[in-house]
């Protein structure tokens, strides 16, 4: 059932940008079409662009911030999750926990 | 066109309905949402639309380009490793095999994890086992990741919890007695889930949802709300959903209130303005399905409720859209035409911001 919601409606995680969005919709309470815009700015895309595989996949491993086919040692999972972070300009505290770890 | 539509019941029985028969349908469900929640109906627009959706050929059915939103899951990234009690497929791998195959096979917006027993009590027993799933999961995960319980406040009773039974105690006409259970109840309950969120938030959680409140009625609504609001003061980057068990709140207290608002009766119109003032980010809507009515019924009075909800909030807005809400009809197996038509009625007409 959630299959069926993923391929009928939803935006396509980190196939394209949904992941972004839903980010901007946890740390900012962005409504769909706010959040949508603000990741496409933060990007340099147009809106249409953040569903489109063509577009997105090289540019998320352009920018590092992880793929749905990823590569040994590249960018996947806290690492890529640090630079959505920095990328949005938001707090993801899974990243902020992680890297407090380091300066103890 | 077909001179009938092949559709379903609200059990997910096949029917057959001319396009008359369904627009009649959908105009009934609208009115029944009407009368119960006291909102405004579905303009004729919006019939014509979701009767285009309904009669549309194809099986499967989708949004159009620009049109996609956020998907949200209670559990359900799991799935894989559940067994059918959760709707899983029961295969033997680990719950990170599950989440991970669902954020880069299935290209989920988000995942999530959650306890087999999914409610809050029982996780407090086993609180590092848990932390622990979530916290390797989150390392590889790059998606959002939700832990997800619910309040089942229900637990709390005997004979499987301390607090003398309310459904024992109103029939024997106790009634003080059985409001006082539930306030106890929710207080114990209200602790646990800020205890268990706090843990959570400590360790690196990046959101937290409160799934199916309300399901024993005010009290636990009023919990959640009095924990939601605890811990975003206390944790401000975790997201928090909190989304409902029912389309209103059952009023197993009758007359408690959160912040003077009675939540008794409540509709999701105004639980969402109450979830937005304690802190929640995203708020879940559940429409109840009424099996012995048909498909377009069902998705036409959840449309309706849902439509509204958005109008009002302020924060994103998923409509729960699992087995048996929201126009999804109440079986296991779930038919995908339904499911891949309310996906499409709801974004499109009901505006929503997620499912």
């Amino acid at each position: 059932m959630p299959i069926t919601h993923i391929v009928a409606a939803g935006m396509g995680g980190i196939r394209t940008a949904g992941d972004l969005v839903a980010w901007m919709q946890m740390a900012r309470r962005m409504k769909l079409a706010d959040a949508k815009a603000y990741v496409a700015d933060k990007l340099g895309v147009d809106v249409v662009d953040l569903v489109d595989e063509d577009v997105m996949h090289p540019l998320r491993k352009e920018m590092g911030i992880g793929t749905a086919t990823p590569m040994a040692g590249g960018p996947e999972g806290i690492l890529a999750k640090s630079r959505v972070a920095d990328l949005l300009g938001i707090e993801i505290n899974s990243v902020k926990r992680f890297k407090s770890r380091f300066e103890k | 066109m077909p001179k009938t539509i092949l559709t379903r019941m609200g059990d997910g029985e096949r029917v057959h309905m001319s396009l008359s028969e369904i627009r009649d349908e959908l105009q009934k469900g609208t009115e029944n949402a009407v009368d119960m929640a006291r909102i405004p109906a579905l303009p004729d627009d919006d019939i014509e639309h979701l009767l285009d959706i309904i009669a549309e050929p194809g099986r499967v059915v989708s949004v159009p380009h620009g049109h996609e939103l956020i998907v949200t899951d209670d559990g359900m990234a799991e799935c894989f490793s559940g067994t059918e009690a959760d709707g899983g497929s029961g295969v033997s791998i680990s719950r990170q095999a599950s989440v991970l195959s669902y954020e880069r096979g299935l290209a989920a917006d988000t995942g999530s994890i959650g306890h087999t027993d999914y409610s809050f009590k029982p996780v407090k027993a086993v609180l590092d086992v848990e932390l622990q799933a979530y916290h390797q999961i989150s390392l590889l995960t790059t998606a959002p990741l939700f832990y997800g319980s619910q309040p089942n406040m229900g637990q709390y009773f005997q004979p499987d919890g301390p607090f003398p039974n309310p459904v024992d105690l109103m029939p024997a006409g106790k009634i003080k007695e059985a409001q006082a259970a539930q306030e106890e109840a929710a207080a114990q309950l209200c602790d646990d889930m800020v205890y268990i969120g706090k843990e959570f938030n400590a360790m690196g959680c990046e959101g937290f949802n409160f799934d199916t409140a309300g399901s024993s009625g005010d009290a636990e609504f009023y919990a959640t709300l009095e924990a939601a609001r605890q811990l975003k003061e206390h944790a401000p980057h975790m997201a928090l959903i909190i989304g409902m068990a029912s389309e209103f709140v059952l009023g197993m207290h009758g007359e408690i209130a959160f912040d003077g608002q009675q939540l008794a009766g409540l509709f999701p119109h105004d639980q969402v303005k109450l979830a937005e003032s304690v802190g929640a980010d995203i708020f879940g809507p559940a429409i109840n399905v009424d099996t012995s009515k048909s498909f377009p019924w069902n998705l036409a009075k959840a449309l309706t409720m849902i439509t509204e909800t958005v109008k009002r909030a302020d924060i994103p807005v998923h409509p729960n859209v699992g087995m048996g809400v929201c126009g999804i009809p109440m079986l296991l197996q779930v038919p995908i035409d339904c499911v891949s038509r309310v996906s499409k009625a709801l974004t499109l007409i009901g505006k929503a911001d997620g499912l």
